[in-house]
């Protein structure tokens, strides 16, 4: 814990609501020079809102702001670089074909007689370089660099504005081990200048590694503020999640679970498969009439595995077995060959074509697969459609209404039923019941289980340990992009889920 | 209860409304002010008139919007197929006098039909290949990659003819830019020929969701295991083929081949047929709407010429034109208009 600076920022009562939703209510947040502070939270728990209410993007509703004790309130997000406050955005914010040096003076280049003095922005941008410690060539372009030292260029040219205070959203989400422990010795450094910076991530680990102090927010609430060595990782799930550990093992206790195993045959079985930077080797096995759940907090790998088995990224390393024989699935079409299905994680880009029709969305995939000369006739899509509208409760005026205008729990199914008409032995489901309502959620749900009890083998992937824990055979926990362990049968209760995210399979 | 007649409340025949008014327009002007547009008479078996000669005239922007409709379904665009005209109809009349380059004024052998339409067509399938193959396989922008053989095309065509306008006789090949089919002129026939085939391979088959697919959402299409990548490729070499109809019918017509001029700014003619005709970059196409953007555009050349207004203003008629057509179908433009007029009422 650093007491040995001052307040930097002080937020108190901050409140701020959109439509229908209150994204920020009441929150308090501390940052104090030479600390490293980390925001924490699940998706939608406000830590988005806190910045951007910070940088300028927002307005608040209510509450007080103070930078180093004067309120401040930018209008502008230009605004916030020029008071000390800079920050570092997940996606690199850099002109690839630009130099190094350019990039970290764009828009404030050094001038002479009104042209750009290259000699002095050059010279700056090596001293810059070097004061972290960073052995780079200012005068390449930035691409010709790793994914790491750019993101550390971001930095450097984030604090080339004279900054105090340094936001870094997720900063490395797309770094690999050794890439971040170098942003670490960098963060580090800029730590002992005094710098306080504040740290959003979703991996648990690196917040242990790298701060001195955790915020956790939940639903846009503060649910406190602990010094590191304080809060073990367990409570610091059970914040973020809102659940304490003892009353879940009590109510696990109570609800016996109803799990048969379906036959034993397995349909999947994947051997060390893997993909630098996005997900370690991994082995799992899939059985037909079997659900099987990932679990795991977001950023964990979830969906990196359904790529990787889906043939959307392809594996760098191991073996898939489909029906005990080895398969090498490269694209999606080769996949769904197999009678693979996904619903994929981002339903609005990857799943539904909001343009189409419900009819013509639901029958796609499997006309894909019979073939552009077999069409369909219209009588048969008709009846297939008519079948999954009502099998799965599609609210939609008639079939040809644009997908785009129906609610989100309706495209989901409309694209649950698109791989059901396909006829799949083996589903994908990533977050099906993300943003949906209470009642459709269980529909899902309830299909799931039903859809496994048919024979078919089925990965459900969700961030709600609760929806796991009822639908699934067995569970794989997943933690920074690793399967750490698997679980089956009365083991798989929440509290068993949360000590294993927190720490591994040591348990 | 909606009030709109049923009509309107299919998404394709609506979005036909406002390209269709606009060309009712053109024609309902020139029914009041040029005498004897509507004046159709059969000479010897055959059609003439003002509408006749605007179809005919229209055919080769009308073939080429169907290929072009096509691509920008899929997200892409066209920019070659004025060059691919200028190559196909350079090739044309190289196989009927191929020494004429060199000066020779004799005419060889008389070349086969088959061969005077069939090396062109071949041709502009290669070319199509190449767009597609850029596109869908290397990944370069649409724009850039037909662009590319936009530039060297017509280069390519100026090889073939040396430079020079190469005039031929060649009576059976004659026929396709000015022979007669049953009374109508074998240019509207091909254009017509081309629009059932264009709907037997979308509609009867896939190809018409799919290619609406890949355009709507490529990321979606890919994880349905889609062949986006063959269906560009397939639909480029379509549009190139249209264009090479197009060369033929123009080379034909005016018994030469023009390597400077043949289908000069015809791309942008399609383009704009394309969206007159109300189909989107990128997801749902409708052929019928470019063909009546591109009549549009052809009864605006005609009627700027029957009025006798110089015909170097015509780009500018056309400009304006198309600007109106396709602010109309905008929606936002429509609501913004809509708004702006009910806070007048409400402020009287």
């Amino acid at each position: 814990m650093s007491n040995n600076g001052g307040a930097l920022l002080q937020i108190t009562g901050l409140s701020k609501g959109f439509p229908g939703v209150q994204a920020l209510q009441d929150v308090d947040f501390t940052l104090r020079s030479g600390e490293i502070h980390a925001l924490m939270g699940q998706n939608g728990a406000g830590k988005s809102t806190l910045i951007k209410v910070l940088t300028g993007l927002y307005k608040k509703d209510a509450g007080t702001m103070l930078l180093e004790g004067t309120p401040f309130e930018f209008s502008s997000p230009e605004e916030a670089p020029k008071h000390g406050i800079s920050t570092v955005y997940q996606e690199v914010n850099l002109i690839p074909n630009l130099t190094v040096a350019e990039n970290i003076y764009l828009g404030r280049q050094p001038k002479r007689f009104g042209a750009i003095d290259w000699h002095t922005l050059n010279r700056n941008a090596e001293e810059a370089v070097k004061r972290l410690d960073l052995d780079i060539d200012v005068t390449q372009p930035v691409s010709s660099y790793s994914m790491a030292i750019q993101q550390l260029v971001a930095i450097i040219r984030a604090l080339d504005i004279q900054a105090r205070i340094l936001i870094l959203d997720e900063p490395t989400s797309s770094l690999d081990a050794a890439e971040t422990e170098r942003l670490f010795d960098v963060l580090r450094k800029l730590k002992s200048q005094g710098i306080g910076i504040l740290f959003v991530t979703h991996f648990l680990g690196q917040v242990y590694q790298i701060s001195d102090t955790i915020t956790v927010l939940r639903n846009g609430m503060l649910v406190g503020e602990r010094p590191v060595e304080e809060l073990p990782k367990l409570q610091l799930i059970e914040m973020m999640l809102g659940k304490s550990i003892e009353s879940l093992q009590k109510a696990d206790k109570k609800t016996s679970k109803e799990c048969e195993t379906g036959t034993d045959t397995c349909f999947l079985r994947a051997q060390g498969l893997g993909r630098k930077g996005t997900m370690h080797p991994f082995n799992l096995e899939i059985r037909k009439g079997e659900v099987m759940g990932l679990a795991g907090l977001l950023g964990s790998g979830r969906t990196e595995t359904a790529r990787l088995l889906f043939g959307i990224d392809k594996a760098q390393q191991g073996k898939l077995f489909i029906n005990d024989e080895s398969e090498v699935l490269n694209t999606p079409r080769k996949a769904i060959a197999h009678r693979f299905g996904l619903c994929p994680e981002d339903r609005k880009s990857e799943g539904i074509i909001e343009d189409l029709s419900v009819r013509e969305n639901i029958i796609l995939a499997l006309q894909a697969r019979s073939g552009i000369f077999h069409k369909l006739s219209p009588k048969r899509q008709s009846a297939i459609v008519d079948k999954y509208i009502k099998m799965l409760d599609i609210k939609a005026s008639s079939q040809n209404q644009k997908v785009g205008d129906l609610s989100g729990g309706n495209q989901q199914k409309v694209i649950v039923a698109r791989w059901l008409a396909s006829n799949p032995e083996f589903l994908i489901l990533d977050e099906p019941t993300r943003g949906i309502d209470v009642g459709a959620k269980a529909e899902i749900e309830k299909l799931i289980v039903e859809l496994s009890r048919a024979g078919m083998a089925v990965l459900f992937i969700s961030s709600e340990l609760e929806e796991i824990i009822a639908c699934a055979d067995r569970v794989a926990v997943l933690s920074d992009r690793e399967i750490v362990h698997e679980i089956a049968g009365d083991e798989i209760e929440e509290s068993r889920i949360m000590k294993i995210i927190a720490h591994g399979d040591k348990q | 209860m909606s009030l709109k007649p049923s009509f309107l409340q299919n998404e394709t025949t609506a979005k036909l409304i406002w390209p269709l008014a606009a060309l009712s327009a053109i024609i309902v002007f020139n029914l009041l002010f040029t005498p004897g547009f509507f004046h159709i008479e059969i000479k010897d078996g055959h059609l003439f008139g003002s509408l006749i000669d605007i179809l005919n005239r229209g055919a080769p922007v009308m073939l080429v919007s169907i290929g072009m409709t096509l691509v920008f379904a899929t997200g892409g665009v066209d920019l070659s197929v004025g060059a691919v005209i200028a190559i196909s109809g350079a090739i044309a009349a190289h196989i009927i006098r191929p020494d004429y380059v060199k000066g020779v004024i004799e005419y060889g052998e008389v070349a086969p039909l088959i061969w005077v339409i069939g090396i062109p067509l071949l041709i502009s399938l290669v070319a199509g290949l190449w767009n597609g193959m850029l596109v869908a396989y290397i990944g370069v922008q649409p724009i850039i990659a037909t662009l590319i053989l936009m530039v060297a095309g017509r280069g390519i065509a100026q090889l073939i003819t040396e430079g020079k306008i190469v005039v031929f006789i060649h009576e059976p090949f004659q026929y396709i830019g000015g022979g007669f089919l049953f009374g109508i002129p074998v240019p509207i026939v091909l254009v017509l020929a081309t629009l059932v085939v264009t709907y037997l391979l979308t509609r009867r088959t896939a190809l018409g969701i799919f290619i609406e697919a890949i355009g709507a959402n490529p990321k979606a299409s890919l994880y349905m295991g889609i062949r986006a990548n063959v269906i560009k490729v397939a639909v480029y070499m379509f549009c190139a083929l249209c264009a090479g109809v197009a060369g033929l019918i123009i080379c034909s017509d005016i018994k030469a081949a023009d390597a400077n001029n043949a289908g000069l700014f015809l791309e942008l003619d399609a383009i704009a047929a394309v969206i007159i005709g109300g189909t989107m970059w990128g997801g749902r196409f409708t052929v019928a709407g470019s063909i009546i953007g591109a009549l549009i555009i052809q009864s605006l050349t005609t009627t700027i010429l029957t009025r006798g207004i110089a015909p170097e203003i015509t780009l500018v008629f056309k400009a304006v034109v198309i600007i109106c057509v396709a602010l109309i179908q905008s929606e936002t433009f429509r609501q913004l208009i809509a708004g702006h007029l009910l806070k007048k009422e409400a402020g009287k």
